[in-house]
């Protein structure tokens, strides 16, 4: 009995815990902004925010753009730059664990490129793509490929090598094994990639839209800054973060679903 | 003309010796100038401890290792790399996870573009004939060590070689249930003859399966110490008096226990 009690009561502490720890922190920030201990022209309180979001749904003042704008714009951009990260990085990566010609050309490029902070290409975008979609799409994509590169290229490498051997006893191809075994098994830290890139792609948002814009939520948050309203800073801040982690949660379930059969 | 009594040469070995190197150019020789005959539906068993260079052997045969001296050949042909006609058998089953019971069991006919309802009635043969009638739509991760095994069979009967080659198949399996596949692979062997070469490292189910057992000496380099001709009818009793006598002449003659 006394086994069955602590079956019961460990799981119901552990899932109190996070809305605890979410509800104390908004209690603290609510009451140190609201006692002034911090000046609401440094920080907005959490209510304040609610308010402008509010307020922000219909009226696009002091930025141009309603919340939904910022947020279409926003989403289309890091959709676009995350898509083609996804359909060039994986397929170059799952050949470069697996073609030692691939792995050659593109290794030591790719080494160079991917220590480079992406919002160092902006200069170089504005002077390629003038400041329209395509410059922000390409540093978003920059930002994805690299994740995208390097899981499908370690997935494939990390192929148990006996079952190589023994598709090779069947007599499989290079090619074959190439697409009936080392893709399928690499599909895990694929998976691993579409949540890693669609993170850098998301927080790089901010980066590209550092590029002269007029709406997005990164550019929310900039013009926040210029007009000194840290209600439209935070706004924006939770509405990158909260957005972020509902795709993330999106994909997280679509990958529980894919890979029922892979994961033991 | 009386060639149903004179035994079809399958596989020949001839002086073959094979030396791994190791990191910092450290010469292991592995098995040294092993020579052997296997003959068409034989079931031959290679016996010998950890690290004697079986398993070596085996994927010499298998066209996984080339040999540094000497050859293999099968049906007179030498052996210069892997194929349909020899069926390997892991240890560790080495199924796609991300596949059915039946998919498994087709991947030879599918990779070799074998028409799919053709495809699936070879491998609904053998699914059935290794009990597993009623798993085929079964992941891997769904089934126990023995039936996984029985998966891996399948998979090498299904894609109808010549030879079957068995590494230590059921040294992952309890005890329990390692008796009853050696059961089930003698049941099946007779079932649809095949010429078997079954490397394990115990000596019970050596005699178990064995129409002649190759004791392997139990150090590197691997060499052939002798060899063992068990003539008696199947199936087998583990305690039978003319077993029991036979192992503990080969227990006499090596530092396996068991």
């Amino acid at each position: 009995m006394a086994y069955k009690e602590v079956e019961v009561k460990q799981p119901l502490m552990l899932t109190i815990l996070p809305y605890v720890s979410i509800i104390a922190f908004f209690a603290l920030w609510e009451l140190v902004v609201q006692t002034g201990f911090i000046p609401d022209t440094l920080l907005a309180a959490p209510s304040t925010v609610v308010k402008t979001f509010i307020v922000k749904l219909h009226d696009i003042n002091p930025d141009g753009a309603t919340m939904g704008t910022h947020a279409w714009t926003s989403i289309q951009e890091a959709f676009l730059g995350y898509a083609l990260s996804l359909l060039i990085g994986i397929p170059l990566g799952l050949c470069m664990g697996w073609f030692k010609v691939v792995e050659g050309l593109c290794r030591p490029i790719f080494e160079l490129i991917r220590p480079i902070p992406p919002i160092a290409w902006i200069p170089l975008t504005v002077f390629w793509f003038g400041i329209g979609l395509t410059g922000k799409v390409f540093i978003i994509w920059i930002a994805g490929i690299v994740p995208c590169v390097i899981n499908s290229w370690v997935g494939v490498r990390m192929t148990n090598p006996t079952l190589i051997q023994m598709a090779r006893t069947y007599g499989a191809s290079d090619w074959q094994i190439f697409t009936q075994l080392c893709i399928p098994s690499a599909l895990p830290m694929v998976f691993g990639a579409l949540q890693l890139a669609l993170t850098y792609c998301w927080t790089n948002l901010v980066g590209a839209e550092l590029l002269a814009a007029d709406s997005g939520l990164g550019y929310l948050i900039t013009m926040g800054g210029r007009v000194a309203r840290p209600d439209i800073v935070v706004l924006g801040m939770i509405c990158v973060g909260v957005s972020g982690a509902i795709i993330g949660f999106v994909i997280d379930q679509v990958e529980k679903k894919l890979l029922a059969g892979i994961r033991r | 003309m009386n060639t149903h009594n004179e035994p079809i040469l399958k596989i020949r070995c001839e002086n073959v010796s094979k030396t791994f190197i190791q990191k910092g150019n450290q010469e292991v020789p592995v098995i040294r100038n092993v020579s052997l005959d296997v003959y068409e539906n034989e079931f031959l068993v290679v016996l010998g401890p950890g690290q004697c260079g079986k398993s070596t052997l085996l994927k010499i045969i298998a066209g996984l290792e080339m040999p540094d001296t000497g050859f293999v050949t099968l049906d007179g042909e030498p052996v210069t790399g892997p194929g349909p006609d020899r069926g390997l058998v892991f240890q560790s089953y080495m199924l796609f996870a991300w596949k059915t019971v039946r998919d498994n069991v087709e991947l030879g006919l599918k990779l070799r573009n074998v028409p799919a309802n053709e495809r699936r009635e070879i491998a609904q043969h053998y699914i059935n004939m290794v009990g597993l009638q009623g798993f085929e739509k079964h992941y891997p991760h769904q089934l126990s060590g023995g039936m996984k095994q029985r998966v891996g069979i399948a998979r090498a009967y299904a894609n109808s070689p010549k030879v079957m080659l068995l590494d230590e198949p059921f040294g992952q399996l309890d005890a329990q249930t390692r008796m009853f596949m050696q059961k089930e692979t003698t049941r099946i062997w007779e079932q649809e003859k095949r010429t078997v070469i079954f490397v394990t490292n115990n000596i019970d189910e050596a005699l178990f399966l064995g129409d002649r057992i190759i004791l392997m000496e139990g150090k590197l380099p691997g060499t052939i110490k002798t060899e063992y001709k068990v003539d008696l009818p199947r199936p087998r009793e583990h305690t039978s008096m003319e077993l029991l006598q036979m192992r503990a002449m080969i227990t006499d003659n090596t530092e396996l226990v068991l």
